[in-house]
């Protein structure tokens, strides 16, 4: 079991060493180079899918507690036609079926957008489910405690419902973000050059596999536990004492 | 420390699996797992578990030497393989001959051996015919597809770094993905062997809509893979496979699958004999693809 790392600092056309292990950049790279840029753009997929599904997921679960029937519907069809579909099938529809049933989209959005939109859509509906619950968990006199008092329904969510069900839900939500970050390892299926396309790729051309997917492996577990943290910290600061959840 | 050595121990016993006898396990499983691909020039699945083609048939005359040779039945197992797992599967013993479309290079030799080579590839690129493109240079500023997984993409980086041709790059999880990319028209061509560019195109809805052009990016000898360091296994697969050269059994096999209609949908690849594979079968050899490009 001997382990060569020496390859790390090799170019990766020519495959000879560079010295300092960095080359010029941009396509005279080393392949520790090519390693921090895929672990860029997983980062980078990663975190824009994170925003797009925290958006549209929080909005989802609050048009489920909706008393307007037509916005809970809507808001129930979205969440099963996102959860009852496999990630990958869903990431190879957006990248193949829908551009070739909306030709104008395929020029207009790069595989980055469909990739983000795959998975974004994906976990909001997860998140969606999550948030619905924490409100739900609430009792049924806060909201109608809200009204009483003069708020308007959307006021009523906004200063009472909201702020407490969000606290509620944050390990959920935790744990939906670090899945994204686990989940963005399906983009290599539509070319985006992130770190799972960087393994297989470079230990395919340099023979190293263990070298190679043992990094790739630690990069992808700090990714996400860097956001398990993040989170716990969020928890820390937001915390309400005597609420549930509180010390 | 007693555990540190009891651990250290079972990693030893686990690592000291090398220069294993090829030819006794299979005499004592009675099976040998053949490892095929799901979609290259050279092995192809038609549906229900069914692998056919060029490598395909020539492991099948491999298999039926080696049941004369052991004097015993062998059964033979279908693994498919991608170019992501076919090198591992086949060092860790999963896989006893990989019949894909393997290019035989020096970094590989590391962890693998290779049989006398049967079909030397040049790597070609396919465009759609109304494209207008013949020749790498147009390609500048448009999207060329490849496989992720494949020598093809390095072979793609060096042209550019050695031209200063500038293409954005597209990687497909296999080749039939890769052509979809070409089919589709997020890609402008599609880099790869020839042998796999043609059995897509002969394979595809419209095959008259395609063209293989372009130069000879890259020179690659293809070869049967099996594990390093067993020189009989290796002996026999050679020995059986310089019978079949010899008898004119291979031309034959050649003319079956490229310029013969094949299945799934009876239409031909039309890739003649290049010089380089005639060659190739008149001097068997098991050189490294470094070696060809060196001429």
């Amino acid at each position: 079991m001997s382990w060569d790392w020496q390859f790390y600092c090799n170019d990766t056309a020519t495959g000879e060493a560079v010295a300092g292990c960095f080359g010029p950049g941009g396509k005279e790279q080393t392949y520790l180079q090519w390693m921090l840029h895929a672990w860029g753009w997983t980062l980078s997929v990663s975190l824009l899918a994170l925003l797009l599904a925290l958006v549209v997921g929080s909005l989802i679960g609050i048009i489920r507690t909706a008393p307007n029937k037509w916005l809970a519907r809507f808001g129930e069809a979205w969440t099963e036609l996102f959860r009852n579909i496999p990630l990958l099938v869903q990431v190879f529809l957006w990248y193949h079926v829908i551009p070739s049933l909306f030709p104008v989209l395929r020029e207009a959005l790069s595989s980055t957008v469909l990739i983000v939109f795959a998975l974004g859509f994906f976990t909001s509906a997860r998140i969606g489910e999550q948030v619905k619950a924490g409100i739900n968990t609430l009792p049924r006199g806060q909201r109608y405690a809200g009204l009483a008092v003069g708020m308007t329904l959307p006021q009523t969510y906004r200063f009472v419902l909201l702020p407490m069900a969000f606290r509620i839900v944050i390990p959920p939500l935790t744990s939906e973000s670090m899945n994204i970050v686990k989940n963005s390892a399906v983009a290599f299926a539509v070319s985006i050059p992130e770190l799972l396309q960087f393994a297989l790729q470079a230990s395919e051309e340099t023979s190293h596999f263990e070298e190679i997917f043992i990094p790739v492996t630690l990069l992808y577990f700090v990714s996400a536990f860097a956001i398990n943290r993040v989170a716990k910290f969020v928890e820390a600061q937001v915390r309400i004492p005597g609420t549930s959840g509180a010390k | 420390m007693k555990k540190v050595l009891l651990v250290a121990a079972l990693f030893a016993a686990v690592s000291a699996v090398h220069a294993e006898d090829t030819l006794k396990k299979i005499k004592d499983s009675g099976a040998i797992t053949m490892g095929v691909r799901e979609s290259s020039g050279l092995s192809y699945t038609i549906g229900d578990g069914k692998y056919v083609g060029y490598h395909i048939d020539v492991c099948e005359r491999v298999i039926a030497d080696l049941r004369k040779q052991l004097g015993s039945k062998i059964e033979v197992k279908y693994q498919p393989v991608t170019s992501a797992n076919r090198i591992p599967l086949t060092v860790n013993g999963t896989v006893d001959l990989e019949c894909g479309s393997t290019t035989n290079n020096s970094a590989r030799q590391k962890d693998v051996a290779f049989a006398v080579t049967t079909y030397v590839e040049e790597v070609r690129i396919a465009v759609k015919a109304n494209s207008g493109i013949t020749s790498i240079n147009q390609l500048n500023g448009k999207t060329v597809a490849t496989t992720t997984g494949t020598t093809s993409v390095q072979t793609l980086r060096k042209h550019e770094r050695a031209t200063g041709v500038d293409f954005k790059e597209v990687f497909g999880k296999d080749h039939a993905d890769s052509f979809l990319l070409l089919d589709s028209g997020r890609a402008d061509a599609f880099v790869m062997d020839g042998s796999i560019l043609a059995k897509n195109i002969a394979t595809s809805k419209n095959p008259a809509d395609f063209k293989i052009v372009g130069e000879v990016l890259s020179v690659e000898p293809i070869a049967i893979m099996m594990r390093k360091d067993d020189p009989a296994f290796k002996k026999a697969v050679d020995d059986s496979i310089k019978a079949i050269i010899k008898s004119g059994e291979l031309a034959k096999l050649y003319d079956k699958w490229f310029l013969q209609p094949i299945p799934p949908t009876n239409t031909r690849s039309g890739l003649p004999l290049s010089a380089a594979t005639k060659e190739a079968w008149a001097n068997p050899n098991d050189k490294p693809m470094e070696d060809y490009a060196k001429k």
